[in-house]
């Protein structure tokens, strides 16, 4: 109850102090730094033959392409949901030896080149791959150049963004309302969906939204493990790169897609990862 | 507990911007300190290399191991020059030259690129056919695939990769394919053949169609000849980009592609000569 209106507090706290301008020392390479981020947009904005987007848009190649890369991301993000949480869990509650050797090996697809990862991909999960091999023989089912080939290489980059997030949360989260559940006899299952879950409620939004976003735009990894096939294994960044060699127009019509799709999610959830902080 | 806990994170923060000032500072000046030593690091590359002139010769990526050897070769004829190799697909490659990198030499596994960086008016001169090629069958060490011949591209149980067609290497393939009458059943259709190569290489594709030139300079795949009337035959133009920083070391460097030397390098890797 008192945690809204806390919130208030603290929020009309940060407008008092937003309201004296900042320095100049502050100010110049701020504004130095935006440039960098905004002056891409604007040339891609530049770009964009708006004219002809509707028609460079709406060919069922686009919509192959599209489809595909939704799919995969939503997936990747489910996964994430599903095993990265409990992996930040771990990381954020358990205390044993190695934990900071694997949080690295967590987070290492974030600084990998994803190329790198893809092609550490194609060498465990490949047809002839440590683990591809024998699952090709079991199963019959090989990853490279398959759909399921992009959705693990799009999770194996995206995941950990997952991870950092939930964790974060995790480490501040406060406790003592667990542990005073559980003194009020809830079973762990209970706390962790009745308690835990809630409170970092805003993070699992905000690690979802990063994983899925990340997911949607990855292209290294899933080039080099899944290949690129319209149809079947091409997603939006893909079919971006190969337009770009032909048809530059329908590669910047396709980067406006990406470009708005991305920032409706990122500016969406601005709220979300604010408000704990 | 959680107004004790809010309150105590309100508590925290006057102390922190009556810091503010001070520690400020320290920041500026760490933040300057770091900016000189970037500058300086930067300066100090090209000292570094004994102020050596950079020449960026854009390659396309069938001529890999040719070139680097070409750069070895040349910088020992102009100690003076650090040329720097820009290899991928030949269509990057002529992009890159449209939204002006600085390049000063361009070699093309394709002439129609070549004429289109030409009629962009993006040459210092004409260019000039170098070197010639042919495409081959690609298929891992051992032929775990039993590929006989171009027919086994229609294969479905097969993973068979092309170029995109959009490369040259891709573009040759499809003509090749086409001369033949196979419909072929792609499972990737990668941006430029070395991508292509190395899943060959790595056993996850069972064929893929490649330059001769690429199977002799892998050790790790075995070759499949297309016969001569199926096959198509692939030229290498190079030029000197207008606008390159150096114009006359970006000529010396064509002269010596064409050169007895450059022409034996070029021999060496499987390549024909026009």
């Amino acid at each position: 109850m008192s945690t809204p209106q806390q919130g208030n507090g603290h929020g009309s706290d940060r407008r008092r102090r937003l309201r004296t301008p900042p320095p100049l020392f502050i100010l110049i390479p701020a504004a130095i730094g935006l440039v960098l981020f905004v002056v891409p947009v604007v040339g891609l904005l530049i770009g964009v033959p708006w004219g002809d987007l509707v028609a460079l848009l709406s060919t069922e190649a686009v919509a192959d392409t599209l489809r595909l890369s939704l799919l995969s991301s939503l997936a990747a993000a489910a996964i994430s949901l599903v095993l990265g949480v409990p992996i930040a869990w771990v990381l954020a509650r358990c205390r044993f030896p190695g934990r900071s050797v694997v949080r690295g090996l967590v987070l290492l697809p974030l600084v990998l080149p994803p190329v790198v990862g893809g092609a550490a991909l194609l060498f465990a999960l490949g047809r002839r791959g440590v683990i591809g091999a024998p699952l090709a023989r079991a199963t019959g089912l090989t990853l490279p150049f398959s759909t399921w080939g992009v959705v693990v290489a799009v999770t194996f980059v995206a995941m950990p963004l997952m991870v950092v997030t939930v964790e974060g949360a995790l480490r501040n989260l406060d406790s003592r309302f667990e542990r005073a559940a559980e003194t009020l006899g809830a079973s762990r299952w209970i706390v962790l969906r009745q308690v835990t879950l809630p409170m970092i409620g805003p993070s699992l939004v905000a690690g979802t939204a990063l994983t899925w976003a990340r997911a949607l735009g990855e292209f290294g990894a899933t080039l080099t493990f899944a290949g690129n096939l319209p149809g079947r294994t091409q997603t939006l960044p893909l079919a971006i790169f190969v337009a770009l060699e032909s048809d530059r127009d329908t590669a910047i019509a396709l980067s406006l897609v990406m470009v708005t799709v991305s920032l409706v999610v990122l500016v969406s959830l601005r709220d979300h990862w604010w408000r704990r902080r | 507990m959680m107004v004790d806990n809010q309150a105590a994170g309100g508590s925290d923060r006057p102390p922190d911007e009556h810091r503010g000032d001070p520690s400020g500072w320290k920041r500026i000046l760490a933040a300057g300190v770091i900016a000189v030593l970037i500058t300086t690091a930067c300066a100090g590359s090209p000292d570094s290399s004994g102020g050596r002139q950079e020449l960026l010769v854009s390659a396309a990526a069938s001529l890999t191991q040719a070139f680097q050897q070409m750069e070895a070769g040349f910088e020992r004829a102009y100690p003076e020059t650090d040329v720097v190799l820009n290899l991928a697909g030949s269509s990057l490659l002529r992009e890159q030259i449209l939204s002006g990198a600085p390049v000063g030499v361009f070699a093309s596994a394709n002439p129609a690129i070549m004429a289109q960086v030409a009629e962009a008016g993006h040459l210092a001169g004409s260019y000039e056919v170098f070197a010639l090629n042919h495409m081959t069958l690609a298929v891992p060490k051992g032929n775990p695939g039993g590929v006989t011949g171009l027919h086994d591209l229609a294969r479905d149980e097969l993973l068979v990769g092309l170029c995109i067609a959009t490369v040259p290497c891709g573009d040759f393939a499809h003509r090749v394919l086409a001369h033949a009458g196979v419909q072929p059943a792609v499972d990737t259709e990668e941006p430029n053949v070395r991508a292509l190569l190395t899943k060959v290489e790595a056993s996850e594709l069972d064929v893929a169609v490649v330059y001769v030139t690429d199977t002799v300079a892998s050790g790790g795949v075995d070759a499949i000849p297309i016969p001569d009337d199926q096959n198509v035959l692939a030229e290498y133009p190079i030029a000197v980009v207008s606008g390159s920083p150096h114009p006359t070391i970006a000529a010396d460097f064509v002269a010596f592609v064409l050169s007895a030397e450059g022409r034996g390098i070029l021999e060496r890797h499987g390549f024909s000569l026009p």
